[in-house]
């Protein structure tokens, strides 16, 4: 008897050790349109030539309707609140050298349309690899002489904000060669290795289980396209980092150094996952 | 019985530091060729209901998470992330969902389920979880009794 049980046992369980394998998630249950106050916003496309799944999905794709509904009016869309905000610090002078962000960009947050669609980018004066935040700080730090926003906070979300929505509806086109080769490759083996007590990688729930429902939530490809985010659970805009660093609790693993070198190169390497997507931050998520 | 042998045996000591008395500890566990584990992790009978509470709470087993058990439909919002335990029993013996319960990275490989009793040690594992085990050992026979119940 025991042995009747055991080798259908070895049968079945060579069968899912092959699907754990192979695993890979499912497309939407259904592709609606993205299109915000008249702005078209590419949802679907093509996955890049570097990933291993055929095509790639907003997250808003995977929300529920009445989530969804909340970012086709920026009226009703809440996280808009601290993007004005941001509008009003943006021409507020702040620092010693008596200058706002307006002082020097006469042209407005408009000057910077297309800018979100190809960061993090390498910045050749700094030697660094550059993200919206670091654009942002470097300007308050050396040009305004004032403080550097805190990584992950109301300001400097609020402001990342409002630039990013100065190209919504462009396609996301970060370089992923040249001086980034290097930070691109460990941003990869950061998003496939298996970590904290859960041992899980990123992989796991956004390349391998996308489209599948994870508790009450459906698992999207966790792309960042739609960042900064609002989110009705803490009711504020949310950066990249501050929900790689939830992610990463959840997976009971110790999220990297706020504005670090690792969350740089993860961010790099995630935002080259969305490449043919278009921009649609400040988005509104559960 | 089983606990004044253990007693009296001189590697009583080393063993408490690890696991209760009587228990085999995380990282000692042994498995047979297809990933399962015979014996029993601490020789006292699991306790289903205890099982089912281990299996809601989210900061223990956190089943329902991936799993649907038809039986538990009460527990709100069950996954789909893992297949349906309804009738797990049927399917596999006993020691082979304890392999699983054990560390199911080990009987499915690359599985993004969690491995229950396998001490901490990956990268960057939080430190107040560093070297500890997601379950005890009672709490994985606690489980794995209420497992037993599904049968088709
Ligand atoms: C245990 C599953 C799990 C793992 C592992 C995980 N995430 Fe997530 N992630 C989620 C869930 C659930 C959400 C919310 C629903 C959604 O958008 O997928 C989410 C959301 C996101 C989002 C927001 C997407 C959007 O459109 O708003 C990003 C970005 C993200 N994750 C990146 C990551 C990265 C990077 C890692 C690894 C460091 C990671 N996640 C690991 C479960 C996971
Ligand atoms: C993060 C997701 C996740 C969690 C949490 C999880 N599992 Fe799983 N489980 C899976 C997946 C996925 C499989 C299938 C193996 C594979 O293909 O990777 C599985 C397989 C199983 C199987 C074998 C089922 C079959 O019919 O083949 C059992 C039994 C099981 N899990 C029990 C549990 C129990 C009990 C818990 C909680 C103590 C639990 N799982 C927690 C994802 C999970």
């Amino acid at each position: 008897m025991k042995n009747i049980t055991l080798s259908a046992v070895i049968a079945t369980g060579f069968a899912l050790v092959g699907t754990a394998a192979l695993a890979e998630g499912q497309p939407p249950a259904e592709i609606k349109p993205l299109v915000i106050d008249g702005i078209n916003i590419v949802a679907e496309a093509q996955a890049p030539s570097h990933m291993d799944i055929p095509a790639i999905y907003s997250g808003w794709e995977f929300r529920a309707e009445e989530t969804q509904v909340l970012q086709l009016d920026d009226f009703d869309n809440p996280g808009m609140l601290e993007v004005d905000a941001a509008r009003e610090a943006f021409n507020t002078v702040d620092g010693a050298a008596g200058k706002s962000c307006a002082s020097c960009h006469e042209g407005g947050p408009e000057e910077f349309k297309g800018l979100a669609a190809v960061l993090p980018r390498w910045n050749p004066d700094q030697n660094a690899l550059y993200t919206m935040e670091d654009y942002i700080n470097y300007c308050r730090t050396a040009r305004m002489q004032a403080e550097a926003w805190p990584w992950g906070k109301t300001q400097l979300n609020g402001m990342v904000g409002l630039l990013n929505l100065q190209s919504r509806g462009e396609i996301r086109n970060v370089a992923i060669d040249g001086p980034v080769a290097d930070l691109w490759q460990q941003g990869h083996d950061i998003y496939y290795v298996k970590q904290g007590q859960l041992g899980m990688s990123c992989s796991s729930c956004h390349e391998e289980n996308y489209g599948v429902r994870i508790r009450a939530e459906i698992l999207s490809q966790g792309q960042t396209t739609g960042f900064p985010v609002y989110r009705l659970k803490n009711a504020h805009l949310n950066s990249v980092e501050n929900r790689f660093k939830g992610c990463m609790k959840n997976m009971r693993a110790e999220p990297y150094k706020p504005g670090g070198p690792e969350f740089h190169a993860l961010e790099l390497y995630v935002a080259s996952r969305g490449n043919g997507l278009g921009i649609e931050g400040p988005s509104v998520r559960n | 019985m089983k606990n004044s042998i253990l007693l009296t045996a001189c590697a009583s000591v080393a063993m408490m530091a690890t696991a209760a008395l009587g228990e085999v500890a995380p990282g000692d566990v042994v498995f047979d060729d297809n990933g399962g584990v015979p014996v029993s992790l601490t020789g006292v009978p699991g306790d289903p209901a205890n099982g089912q509470k281990t299996m809601i709470n989210r900061k223990k087993g956190n089943c329902f998470a991936c799993h649907v058990v038809s039986a538990m439909s009460d527990v709100p919002f069950h996954g789909l992330v893992g297949p349906s335990l309804d009738g797990v029993a049927s399917r596999y013996d006993e020691a082979f969902i304890r392999g699983i319960l054990v560390n199911a990275k080990h009987t499915f490989d690359g599985t993004i389920m969690p491995a229950m009793y396998v001490p901490a040690t990956l990268p960057r594992t939080m430190k107040k979880f560093q070297g500890t085990t997601i379950l005890s050992a009672q709490e994985v026979e606690d489980v794995l009794s209420y497992l037993e119940t599904l049968k088709e």
